[in-house]
């Protein structure tokens, strides 16, 4: 412990290394998946769309050299998997639900199927800023090397909270969610808004899986994904739709993921396995603490199939 | 362009419109024949007519929502064609829609800017903002923007939607039943503002409504409809109440109601509320009870504007909502199961019957038999259904409370609203009926629908019942109860003999002043 030479200051910096690297894929699926319940639809195939990301990221960042360009192509293959489940939802009697756990398999399936030949070979990263080149300790260097795309999600946070207020698209957005009636009274197409969306959605979380194979762990398999997908969603609803309640709510879930391997860094050996499902358990209190059985969730938009 | 698109109420005219035999089919049947309605501009003109008989039709003809099969609309004398709801709104004719169509989550100002047809891709809010509030400032009402919607009054909401219109540019309103969740202060206040818009030559009024008091207080002139055809039309200081009741319902013969018999002084209590509290919708404020308490014989109205705690009184009465403090029926504690409510002869008629008391899907018959499907002849449980049983038990209490259905065999969610109710009073009210717990039972049904449930609901209480009444009509309550107690704001702030009453004093306490 003296070798490192900041002793339990380590478990802190590693909390926070270990919430910015691991927040970064929850940021972008939640974000994404703000946009779309915020329009009124939830697709919880985003786990799908994460995994099918992270494998369309690394194939073209494999074949052109450039991680940008394969962030760009999970985006495109994102929006359109969001596209196909906004579609199919336009479908009368179509339940938002039961489709995007269909595309989540969908997903899944495609990605291990297409990605086999990407198991071997490696993919340039996606940069970091140095932001600890001040400093000498290679500790603090490590924590304050921060990935430029959770530099992007945080502006992307800020951004979207202002949108939803300031833009048109925005406010067009929260009145489809709070109210299809009152959005087809306005000359609004309910199921156009919420097609939009969903791809938006679906391409923000191809970030989120682009995040996984080209940054952190940074490589394509098919154990890339541990369910960020899924608890993303969840991640939603604790954060009331807020595009900054996303943001931290993402942020603290990385953070509760990163304790077990930081007690494991300063020398905890026992039971330290068990700090590795805090997030989960961190979830569930929260959303117990947070819900109430007589009182309706405040903030929901009006028209999610689970506030009906 | 943006600025232009704010008009001040007095720059632009009030529209009038007229119909000129204006028909509307649909296939074989006639929901419009031959209507030539005259709205002059700068008028406040009321439309009366029973349910089916025609005024939504035509107000939908008018906005362009459907393509009448004949006849034509002038718009301040020039025939025009409507073929969507958007031309109506280019030439200045607006509705504003019973059910609220504001978004509930955004605020005042964010409803009015995002309805505009032409919204800047970044909204600059203090511009927005200092825009509003000039515009405002020519309106007679006085809303808060800044809050979102959902905090509103009902009252608020409705000048809000009136509002909403203005800013649109439009000056040809069609209010459809504007006051029907409104308190009667509330309704006046609306009404009379609106009335002085007329007055001034800014808005034209068509007002939908089955209020007389309202029509013969507000309205310059009235046309009344029924089946589809003008029964007539004219200038409401040279009609009276009585004479547009006939116009609208003809010689059809309403149900009456039984002479009330007195309540015996030492009439058993059926039913006692005792210190209950229980949290309400949001959770955020507590509905208290302290006392309440129905006798055999009496009716005991609740007045109250909707939102003020009755729909959480009735689901604590219903079981639906965990409380404290007790619930005593005929003295002993009350926990709304099937069988103390078997045993206690205990009912309930719930508002909105069809989403309430009834499983959409399944037949009349079913519908007909939930108190009595689990009960063999000889009243211990019974475990093979009796079909036969229950379909002649449905077939005499279909005929008995006259509901009109196809067969009994039919899904109940095909009834209209009124049937439905029926079909749900037989239910409730065959048998002994010692407890009747009644919500809203006459919200949007028509004069002898109304007429025949309200005279149910005295029968059941002459015979012995004890009768609870929530209903957010006043008049009905009026109508029909004992005693008439107020809830506000989670509790009972007011209690008055239904004769002695005074409607400003029961307004009043509605309103929350109290």
């Amino acid at each position: 412990m003296e070798a490192t030479g900041i002793g339990v200051w380590g478990v802190p910096l590693a909390i926070f290394a270990g919430a910015v690297r691991v927040s970064t894929p929850f940021i972008f699926v939640s974000l994404g998946e703000a946009i779309t319940e915020r329009s009124g639809r939830i697709n919880l195939g985003l786990e799908g769309t994460l995994v099918f990301g992270a494998m369309t990221a690394y194939g073209v960042a494999v074949m052109t050299l450039s991680p940008w360009l394969g962030v760009l192509a999970a985006m495109a293959v994102g929006a359109c998997l969001g596209l196909l489940h906004g579609f199919i939802c336009k479908f009368p009697k179509v339940n938002d639900i039961a489709i995007g756990i269909a595309m989540m398999q969908f997903g899944l399936g495609l990605a291990f199927f297409l990605g086999k030949p990407f198991i071997q070979p490696a993919a340039p990263k996606l940069p970091a800023i140095a932001f600890g080149a001040w400093s000498n300790l290679p500790q603090i260097q490590a924590a304050l090397n921060i990935n430029v795309l959770f530099l992007i999600g945080a502006a992307l946070a800020l951004l979207l909270w202002w949108a939803f207020r300031n833009t048109r698209v925005g406010l067009i957005l929260r009145v489809v969610g709070d109210s299809s009636d009152a959005a087809r009274a306005m000359g609004l197409n309910p199921d156009t808004v919420r097609l939009l969306a969903t791809a938006a959605g679906g391409a923000l979380a191809a970030i989120g899986g682009a995040y996984l194979s080209l940054y952190y762990p940074g490589s394509w398999n098919e154990g890339i994904s541990s369910g960020q997908g899924l608890m993303a969603v969840a991640l939603v609803i604790f954060a009331r739709w807020n595009p900054i309640g996303c943001f931290l709510a993402a942020l603290l879930f990385g953070g509760a993921g990163a304790l077990g391997p930081a007690l494991q860094s300063v020398g905890v050996t026992k039971g330290y396995y068990l700090f590795y499902a805090a997030p989960y358990v961190l979830t569930l209190v929260i959303m117990v603490a947070t819900s109430s059985p007589t009182r309706s969730l405040a903030g929901a938009p009006g028209a999610l199939s689970i506030t009906k | 362009m943006i600025v232009g698109e704010i008009h001040a109420p007095k720059s632009i005219p009030a529209v009038g419109i007229e119909t000129v035999e204006m028909t509307m089919r649909f296939g074989s049947f006639t929901a419009l024949d031959h209507v030539s309605i005259k709205v002059p501009a700068g008028t406040f003109h009321a439309l009366l007519g029973e349910n089916g008989a025609g005024k939504s039709t035509l107000v939908k003809c008018i906005m362009g929502f459907y393509h009448p099969t004949s006849g034509q609309l002038q718009v301040d004398g020039r025939e025009v064609t409507i073929a969507s709801p958007r031309d109506a709104a280019a030439h200045g004719l607006g509705m504003v829609y019973q059910h609220f169509t504001l978004v509930p989550s955004l605020t005042g100002a964010e409803n009015l800017v995002i309805s505009r047809a032409h919204v800047p891709a970044i909204i600059n809010w203090s511009k927005e903002k200092k825009r509003l509030s000039a515009f405002m400032e020519t309106m007679p009402f006085d809303i808060p923007l800044d809050r979102p919607v959902s905090e509103l009054a009902a009252g608020e909401k409705q000048k809000l939607e009136i509002i909403k219109q203005l800013y649109l540019g439009r000056r040809f309103l069609v209010l459809d039943e504007p006051t029907s969740v409104l308190t009667p202060a509330e309704a006046d206040d609306m009404l009379g503002l609106v009335r002085g818009m007329t007055e001034r030559g800014e808005l034209t009024v068509l007002m939908i409504s089955h209020k007389f008091h309202e029509v013969t207080k507000f309205a310059d002139a009235v046309s009344v409809l029924r089946r589809g055809t003008l029964s007539g039309t004219g200038k409401v200081s040279e009609l009276s109440a009585a004479d547009m009741a006939a116009m609208m319902i003809g010689d059809v013969k309403l149900a009456e109601l039984d002479t009330r018999l007195p309540v015996s002084p030492d009439a058993l209590p059926v039913l006692a509320v005792k210190k209950v509290k229980a949290p309400d919708r949001t959770g955020l404020k507590p509905i208290v009870i302290d006392d309440l308490v129905v006798r055999s014989g009496e009716i005991v109205g609740i007045a109250g504007i909707s939102g003020n705690g009755q729909k959480e009184l009735s689901e604590v009465l219903a079981g639906q909502r965990t409380a404290e403090g007790a619930v005593i029926v005929k003295g002993k504690p009350y926990g709304a199961t099937r069988l103390e409510t078997r045993a206690n002869n205990v009912r309930f008629i719930p508002e909105e019957p069809l989403n309430n008391a009834c499983a959409q899907k399944m037949t009349v018959t079913e519908n007909l038999a939930f108190r009595t499907f689990d009960l063999a002849k000889d009243g211990s449980d019974a475990i093979w259904l009796d079909a036969r049983g229950m379909k002649k038990r449905a077939t005499a209490l279909i005929t008995d409370f006259k509901v009109k259905t196809a067969s009994p065999a039919s899904p109940i969610a095909a009834l209209s609203g009124g049937n439905v109710q029926r079909a749900v009073l037989a239910r409730e009210l065959s048998g002994e009926v010692d407890l009747l717990i009644v919500s809203n039972p006459c919200f949007g049904l028509d004069f002898s629908a109304v007429a025949e449930i309200r005279a149910r609901i005295m029968k059941a209480r002459n015979a012995g019942a004890a009768v609870l009444l929530m209903s957010e009509d006043l008049d009905e309550l009026m109508e029909m109860s004992d005693r008439i107690i107020v809830m506000s704001d989670g509790k009972l702030v007011y209690e008055t003999p239904t004769r002695e009453a005074d409607v400003a004093v029961i307004g009043a306490h509605m309103a929350g002043h109290h």
